[in-house]
């Protein structure tokens, strides 16, 4: 099947700094892809991209088969984008933000009427049809957000952050809402930093850093491959560290605690306790969040 | 580089669906809208044509009062689509995000600042329809060629629309704005043959007035029109506005794609 995104080599420099260094990835149909990185990793950048919001510096992107350089118009009609930020229009009412959102696709009046009923219906907010959008929530506007990028009956889903700033209540909505969309056949492409969230959703992810791509896989296959099943973790102590290094056990203190990826956490947890005399043993599955920080480092993103 | 911001931008009918969204706020926000237009010119003919005019009586063989009506037109016309533009697509485009959700839908930069314009424009017009009826109650233009005004303030407004979008690609901040406001608009308030003929300054500042000062080719339109005085130097006048509106049209575009688009 061909592919709905394809990127090759794709570059994005803004003056001397380059955003988004020679990347490759590829999107098929129906799948949800995420872009997983921490703060300026390039992840925004590249849906500018893919969006046809920002002409990239070199490399080839085709969205649909067609070039966002060359084709934005029709790549737009086809596409729907929840952005980072909330751009809602606040002097109109929630279904009013539908209606008008629907007039730059060239939706009817009368589909777009039709249209933006079933949506709130969708998205859970038929009650708050006519309010305006400073009384909602910060869920209830993603929620509508989301709505919006719906009116086109788009075959690809962009989203950014979907569920930034959210209570759990509401996260857990708007995943369930994807989900749906995603049983529906819809193909849909998201970034996070919530590792939670990408684990959850994604079939296929990748991770970024810096601009560049350094993983991609599904989740379990990433967990498995660049870290392993399981975890074991203790309180760090002196003790326990050489210990450690008597039974030529890896292992890697992370702040007060001792972690040792393994395949046998049993084992390792057992002899933990019986020989190094460890406080506080802990074994675990090893999740996306460990593959995340070994590869990105645990330093502080600013 | 400098050609590329004079290019002529590809546009569709779809500029019109960013006209439409701002009409939809206007009407929805009408009673902030409306009152304004009606109130301005009881202000200036009350204070300038009655209380200055007394004392001045008449310009050539034409009352004060009658002389300035066309001017308070010209400078509504201005105001109307300078702040729109300025004030307004910068509020729009940097804190409602507003151009941001709108180019992620097959409409284009370029045709959200081209109904970013022409709405400026329709505002012009539609302020300049609402000032009409006072003016024409207070017996201070004839009829029926002042209905003219309605027409020529789209075009009027145009042109400052997209004088002020030039500003808006242009400028760092929104306080940066209060500059054009004060050290473009204010003094072509003054000096634009609005409240005193412009033939009692100096040759070269009349020149200076016609050649760099929009307002006062505007002025010079909307009083032929509103005494109905129709000279051949109108055309002149007319032919500015063209020109200069199409030029900054593009410009403007240009501009503000070169801003948003990174």
């Amino acid at each position: 099947m061909e592919p709905v995104i394809d990127a090759i080599n794709l570059v994005k420099q803004f003056g001397p700094f380059t955003a988004v260094d020679t990347i490759n990835f590829s999107v098929r149909p129906g799948e949800v892809f995420g872009f997983l990185g921490p703060n300026g990793a390039g992840k925004t950048t590249t849906m500018k991209m893919i969006q046809c919001a920002s002409p990239r510096t070199s490399g080839t992107l085709s969205v649909f088969g067609m070039d966002p350089g060359t084709h934005s118009s029709e790549i737009k009609a086809m596409i729907g984008v929840v952005p980072q930020e909330t751009n809602l229009d606040t002097e109109f009412s929630t279904i009013e933000n539908l209606i008008v959102y629907s007039r730059y696709f060239g939706i009817s009046k009368e589909v777009a009427e039709e249209r933006a009923e079933k949506l709130l219906d969708f998205v859970q907010l038929t009650e708050k049809r006519d309010v305006i959008i400073e009384k909602l929530s910060g869920g209830m506007k993603r929620r509508l957000i989301l709505a919006r990028a719906l009116v086109n009956q788009p075959k690809l889903l962009i989203l950014d952050e979907p569920t930034i700033g959210l209570d759990p209540q509401a996260r857990h909505l708007i995943w369930e809402k994807l989900k749906l969309l995603r049983s529906l056949g819809n193909t849909i492409v998201l970034t996070t930093h919530y590792l939670e969230e990408a684990e959850r959703l994604c079939d296929r992810l990748v991770i970024m850093n810096k601009g560049t791509i350094l993983v991609q896989g599904s989740p379990a296959e990433l967990v498995l491959d660049h870290v392993g099943s399981g975890i074991v973790e203790a309180e760090h102590s002196p003790g326990v560290e050489a210990c450690l290094l008597d039974m030529d056990i890896p292992y890697e203190v992370v702040g007060d605690i001792v972690q040792v990826v393994t395949d046998n956490p049993r084992t390792v947890a057992q002899e933990l306790l019986s020989k190094c005399d460890a406080k506080r043993v802990l074994t675990r599955a090893a999740t996306l969040e460990d593959v995340f920080l070994k590869l990105t480092g645990r330093g502080l993103r600013e | 580089m400098i050609r590329d911001l004079f290019a002529i931008p590809r546009l569709t009918g779809k500029a019109w669906t960013v006209w439409q969204r701002n009409l939809d706020v206007f009407l929805k926000t009408w009673r902030v809208n409306l009152v304004p237009p009606f109130i301005e010119p009881f202000l200036y003919l009350i204070a300038l044509g009655f209380g200055l005019g007394g004392f001045v009586g008449y310009i050539g063989d034409v009352p004060y009062i009658d002389f300035i009506a066309p001017a308070i037109v010209a400078v509504s016309i201005m105001n109307s689509a300078f702040f729109e533009c300025t004030y307004g697509s910068y509020v729009r485009m940097y804190y409602g995000k507003t151009f941001d959700a709108i180019i992620a839908t097959p409409v284009s930069i370029e045709e959200v600042i081209a109904g970013e314009l022409l709405w400026g424009a329709t505002r012009s017009m539609i302020y300049t329809g609402l000032m009409l009826p006072v003016l024409i109650l207070f017996g201070v233009v004839d009829l029926p060629s002042s209905l003219l005004l309605i027409p020529f303030a789209f075009l009027g407004g145009l042109l400052f629309a997209c004088i002020a979008m030039c500003f808006t690609a242009a400028t760092p901040s929104i306080d940066a704005l209060n500059y054009p406001s004060f050290l473009f608009i204010t003094p072509m308030l003054l000096f634009s043959g609005t409240f005193f003929p412009i033939t009692v300054l100096p040759p070269a500042l009349q020149a200076f007035a016609y050649v760099v000062l929009p307002l006062t080719n505007v002025v010079s339109i909307c009083r032929g029109i509103t005494l109905t005085l129709f000279s051949p130097f109108m055309i002149l006048n007319l032919a500015w506005i063209a020109i200069v509106t199409t030029v900054l049209f593009f410009l403007s575009v240009n501009l503000m794609k070169r801003r948003l688009i990174v």
